[in-house]
């Protein structure tokens, strides 16, 4: 019964927990693949340049509509993509690097979005903000975060083939008649969406967490794109499932615990799976020793 | 009728695949190719051989449709663009360390007739093993190609390449990084599309590889020294005139060709276009 209490307990008794949890597997089957595009792609810091750049539209719609999930994350999307498109178009248009225009409209986004936030709230809410509340995912939120898994998945099977062939060879696709562009931005798009998805549980700061420690940690576990994007939503679930749990009865937001366990599951990865991890290569090293 | 080195049955009035009228290609304002005009003949197999910054991986950009000429005009025969253009470019951006397999790299070679989302059919499917077959590749469909050695793996393109189907073949150093062995299968199918009448052009440094296997030769210095029979443009005078042209080429630090300037090879790159050789033995083509 102690292990009832413990882990089903508070999702039997509330609907806000038993919300949290729908949310977060939801979140968890969007964030799986893209985040394993992400890290093969070597974007990993893209993705927290677009959780930071969705701060200053969500303030707005912060400033606008109060505490309201559905204008904060309208304005969250909506910058999100302004940054992309932007740090894409002087990506195209100049020498410099993607990764450094993405740093620069971040950071520009990212203090836009606290002077806004600072000048027209306390403090309380901008916690909220950055961290996230798993009490605010009500009803209107559930859907939303629903239908960004959905429309993600569904986007995700249109563009995968011509997605893999950009990542893995973009010459060849664009010497085969391009389309390369378009893929990415629609893929950006889906990284922004996500974000989003993940900011109201989460917080603006720690949405990226949820996509990037699981897609992370899968690498020392599968090798193939579709086994990847398996374990890491996998692993993005129980991070979910247990942080929720860590969150309700410690009493601490529940994006960063659910962000620390992921953090845990990447460490023990790191550590201990059986693909090139630490423990693999020791292995590894005895062997041809002996 | 004649006879070119295979004796293969070449018509007289051979289709120009390819043809350029006066082309300049130009980076940043800066001539890197100046005022080429001929034509790449059906079903020719062509050498493009040079000294480093040449030019030559910039013509071969053109003809596979990347880098628009600044002046004159570059005309392709309809069936290039409808068959397509297979192009192993030199620095390709392939990420070797992403999780596909071999058999699916060799798959996407049908990427005209599978695009975004048509099916990839069993007949697709025996064409790309197949394909494998060719290269000697056969048992390695399943392994990812982050396993494969540097050898390996360009053959694991050229099957990309024959499963492409395309008549226009362009190879930018297809040797650069392979051992002997690999070298030795990739010229023999590169002779067999030869034979099977694409036209194939290959940038390439060995001048003995192209004496032995190219019977067409493009000798470039910024601008077109010859083009013709290779034994007649690599003549010791047109190999000294190439020498004299890249003496003038500009410093490498403002490079015409960032990625192909690299001075250092460049000077051993020039002694081994002055040494004559003799040709190889056409025995050793089969």
């Amino acid at each position: 019964m102690v292990l009832y209490d413990l882990a089903l307990g508070p999702f039997a008794e509330f609907g806000f927990m038993r919300r949290a949890l729908a949310g977060c597997l939801a979140l968890s089957l969007g964030c799986g693949p893209i985040g394993t595009f992400l890290v093969i792609r070597r974007m990993s810091l893209m993705g927290d340049a677009l959780s930071h750049a969705v701060l200053p539209g969500a303030a707005l719609g912060f400033i606008v509509g109060g505490l309201s999930w559905p204008a904060m994350s309208l304005g969250g999307m909506a910058a999100g993509l302004a940054v992309a498109l932007l740090s894409g178009l002087v990506t195209r248009l100049t020498p410099l690097r993607e990764d450094a225009s993405f740093a620069a409209f971040y950071l520009i986004s990212l203090a836009l979005g606290v002077l806004l936030v600072s000048t027209h709230g306390s403090n309380i809410d901008l916690l909220h903000l950055l961290f996230g509340s798993i009490l605010a995912i009500d009803g209107a939120t559930l859907v939303l975060i629903g239908g960004v898994a959905s429309i993600s998945l569904l986007l995700l099977a249109v563009i995968y083939r011509p997605l893999v062939l950009e990542c893995f060879d973009p010459g060849f696709l664009r010497a085969s008649g391009g389309g390369g562009g378009l893929v990415h931005a629609l893929f950006l798009a889906l990284v922004v969406l996500n974000l989003v998805a993940g900011f109201q549980a989460l917080g603006t700061l720690m949405a990226v967490g949820l996509m990037m420690l699981p897609a992370a940690a899968a690498r020392f576990w599968a090798r193939n794109l579709w086994s990847l994007s398996a374990v890491s939503s996998t692993l993005a679930l129980v991070s979910g499932f247990l942080g929720l749990l860590l969150s309700y009865h410690l009493d601490v937001p529940s994006g960063p615990s659910i962000v620390l366990l992921a953090g845990l599951a990447y460490c023990g990865s790191v550590l201990l799976g059986p693909r090139d991890s630490l423990r693999a290569l020791y292995l590894q090293r005895r062997l041809a020793a002996a | 009728m004649g006879r070119d080195l295979f004796g293969i049955v070449v018509s007289d009035t051979p289709q120009a695949m390819v043809v350029f009228d006066d082309v300049t290609f130009a980076y940043e304002g800066r001539s890197a190719v100046h005022r080429l005009s001929g034509a790449f003949v059906e079903g020719s197999l062509t050498a493009i051989v040079g000294p480093n910054g040449a030019g030559k991986t910039t013509v071969m950009k053109g003809m596979a449709g990347l880098l628009r000429p600044a002046t004159g005009s570059m005309r392709q025969q309809p069936a290039v663009r409808n068959g397509g253009i297979a192009y192993l470019p030199q620095h390709s951006e392939i990420d070797r360390r992403f999780p596909i397999s071999v058999i699916e790299t060799v798959l996407l070679g049908h990427w005209r007739r599978i695009g975004w989302a048509h099916p990839v059919t069993r007949e697709l499917q025996q064409r790309a093993q197949v394909a494998l077959a060719a290269v000697g590749l056969q048992g390695f469909e399943r392994r990812l190609v982050e396993t494969l050695s540097a050898g390996q793996f360009q053959r694991v393109l050229f099957a990309r390449a024959i499963t492409q189907d395309a008549r226009l073949i362009l190879l930018d150093e297809p040797f650069a990084a392979v051992d002997w062995r690999t070298g030795e299968d990739l010229l023999c199918l590169i002779a067999s599309w030869h034979r099977e009448g694409r036209t194939v052009a290959a940038v390439l440094h060995d001048l003995d590889q192209v004496r032995a296997w190219f019977p067409e030769t493009l000798l470039l210095a910024c601008q077109c020294v010859a083009w013709g029979a290779t034994r007649e443009v690599l003549t010791p005078q047109n190999l000294r005139r190439a020498q004299s042209l890249s003496a003038e080429l500009p410093d490498p630090s403002d490079s015409i060709i960032r990625e192909q300037m690299v001075w250092s090879a460049g000077a051993r790159d020039l002694e081994s276009l002055l040494s004559p050789s003799l040709p190889r033995p056409h025995s050793e083509q089969s």
